[in-house]
């Protein structure tokens, strides 16, 4: 079954607004589905729905990044003839090579742009912790009744449109903006500052959007902790502090990194935000594959791009499984 | 009874003011009467007619509506296959990698979804246009849904099946009949979680959508690169207030549901 018990916790939470952990009946369930056609047939359908519409799109990403750009359409070539039969198989195999990773290799926007996104998701999420961290610790020791609130109203953000919630940053950001006016109003600026259009707001742009992400994890792994070991730290000539970051932070580390890869994976190919709070410098790789793709229409170059993005993004997903995997097992 | 200290208040007021003040201003100033978006010229719904009045947005509204009732429907129903696949179908050859494409998904960029989708549907020499945005809608959907059925499925109490079958229900009708009743308000939160993200999703309907089917996120984004319009904080207000009351509106009958199920099951189990 699932490794992901943190995901499915997070989307548990997302549906549901509480957790619904108490009698979890420990009993594995027992095979009811008749073993005949029934079966093959409930199996069979989402199975194949998934992997017409899911796995073969990848093969043909990677199929389409080994061929040339043409000027046609499809816009590439060689292309596979199905009239032609295995002549025309074989004559598409022959057709392919490395050039547009070469390609990708030499010209420096690329990696450029592959770097940045790194580093940008990961500063992104270490702020989405410190920021995130607060909340989630104050929404667990909050008052039981006051609770469901506090969850709702971290969810209710995540269900309204996140274009629109990048949107509203704009208004808020830009040079004659809202926050700009109440700065100079204040008094403690006399020029507007630029913030619209530079990496800055990229950073407040994922923050802002991803935060439900980090706080959620976060919260359930705070809210499972037993008040009684901070009682007997106490007890024992504890200082408050020391208590929370000997006790407190070590048990809330599933949370931790859970949030973090969250937050991390998804932003690294981010594009609304990095296209419409990010400025002309701002390099992050999902807005360079929308413009090789929409602008250049260039879809070998932008099937490549692709298939190194996924691959980056291999290593945190496949670090990330293993993580939930050592967590189950510990629940266990 | 326990109460809020001093740090948690202000961290949650804080981390709260984050979270809905660029969404209140936004609000606020959907009601400005001046066409300069961070000038108060006073109190005025005239955007909101404009926003009415304007052929673009409604007939973007519309198929928007559409593509996201037809993509929940169909993902709400693949899902809950692909949950009883996953927690009740035992093993079977290439369950893995079943497992793996069901999971994939929630966190594959969408930049990649949307491209492979639209290479896929070049190589058919399908038509881009609504029922391409459906069948990228329902794959992306139908993973969030089999994760949310799947969670209720695995706590579900397997006696409650038994004894059906035990005083003779067929496996369909027990299916029907217990089963459905049991799951359905996860049921229900799936198809509300896809239709919310068939509603929000740019990225995948650009790459996937042909002339002719432009969706409300398609429309929003091409004005919103042009500059911040008070038509658009009106329409964003709109979205916004559906969507909110909507999720509160189902959380809050969930609840009540869940809350009645119990009483009635302790009562059942008082009787006998």
């Amino acid at each position: 079954m699932s490794n992901l018990t943190n995901l499915t916790e997070v989307t548990d939470l997302l549906t549901a607004g509480e957790p619904e952990t108490p009698q979890r009946p420990k009993r594995r369930s027992r095979m009811v589905l008749p073993k005949n056609f029934g079966r093959c047939a409930l199996i069979l359908v989402p199975y194949v729905w998934l992997l017409v519409l899911f796995l073969i799109p990848f093969i043909i990403v990677v199929k389409i990044s080994l061929s040339d750009t043409a000027i046609a359409m499809p816009p590439y070539t060689p292309t596979f003839d199905w009239a032609g039969g295995w002549a025309s198989f074989k004559e598409m195999v022959g057709g392919w090579d490395f050039e547009n990773f070469t390609w990708l290799m030499e010209d420096d926007l690329y990696w450029k742009s592959y770097l940045s996104s790194l580093e940008i998701a990961f500063v992104s999420s270490l702020l989405a912790l410190l920021i995130g961290y607060p909340i989630a610790y104050s929404m667990a020791r909050a008052p039981a009744e006051w609770r469901p609130t506090l969850l709702m109203l971290i969810i209710l953000p995540f269900w309204t449109s996140f274009l629109i919630r990048v949107y509203a940053w704009i208004g808020i950001l830009k040079k004659e903006g809202l926050l700009n006016m109440l700065l100079m109003h204040l008094g403690i600026i006399d020029d507007p500052l630029t913030i619209l259009n530079t990496d800055l707001a990229v950073y407040i742009g994922i923050v802002y959007s991803y935060l439900p992400f980090m706080v959620l994890p976060l919260y359930s792994s705070l809210e499972k902790m037993d008040d009684s070991l901070l009682e007997a730290a106490t007890d024992l000539g504890c200082s408050p502090f020391k208590a929370f970051w000997l006790i407190t932070v070590p048990l809330s580390l599933p949370g931790v990194i859970a949030g973090c890869f969250l937050v991390f994976i998804p932003a690294v190919g981010e594009f609304v935000i990095p296209d419409l709070l990010g400025g002309s410098n701002t390099l992050m790789i999902g807005k360079t594959l929308w413009v090789e793709f929409f602008a250049n229409r260039d879809w070998p170059v932008a099937s490549a791009v692709a298939v190194i993005l996924l691959i980056l993004l291999v290593v945190p997903i496949v670090l990330f499984q293993r993580q939930q995997e050592k967590q189950q097992e510990k629940g266990a | 009874m326990k109460r809020f200290s001093f740090f948690n208040a202000s961290a949650l007021t804080l981390g709260f003011a984050f979270l809905y003040l660029p969404i209140v201003l936004l609000i606020i100033f959907s009601f400005n009467e001046s066409r300069l978006v961070t000038v108060w010229g006073g109190f005025s719904t005239k955007w909101y007619s404009a926003v009415f009045a304007n052929k673009g947005f409604m007939d973007a509204a519309w198929v928007t509506v559409r593509v996201g009732v037809v993509s929940a429907t169909l993902a709400t129903i693949l899902g809950t296959m692909a949950a009883l696949v996953l927690v009740r179908a035992g093993r079977f050859p290439g369950k893995t990698l079943f497992s793996g494409m069901v999971y994939a998904p929630l966190v594959m960029p969408e930049v990649i979804t949307g491209l492979s989708l639209l290479l896929l549907f070049v190589s058919l020499d399908f038509d881009r246009g609504f029922w391409t945005i459906i069948l990228a809608h329902v794959t992306f959907s139908m993973c969030y849904s089999a994760v949310v059925v799947s969670s209720r499925l695995v706590t579900f109490d397997m006696s409650l099946e038994e004894a059906a079958m035990d005083l003779g229900a067929s496996r369909m009708a027990t299916f029907f009949q217990v089963t459905v009743p049991i799951i359905l308000p996860a049921i229900v939160s799936a198809w509300l979680l896809s239709f919310t993200l068939s509603l929000d999703d740019l990225v995948i309907a650009s790459f996937t959508s042909g002339p002719g089917a432009t969706t409300l996120p398609m429309k929003i984004y091409s004005q919103v690169r042009l500059g911040v319009t008070p038509e658009i904080n009106a329409l964003s207000t709109i979205l916004v207030v559906l969507v909110s009351t909507g999720v509160i509106a189902a959380s809050l009958l969930t609840k009540r549901r869940e809350v009645q199920r119990r009483r009635e099951e302790r009562a059942a189990f008082a009787e006998s």
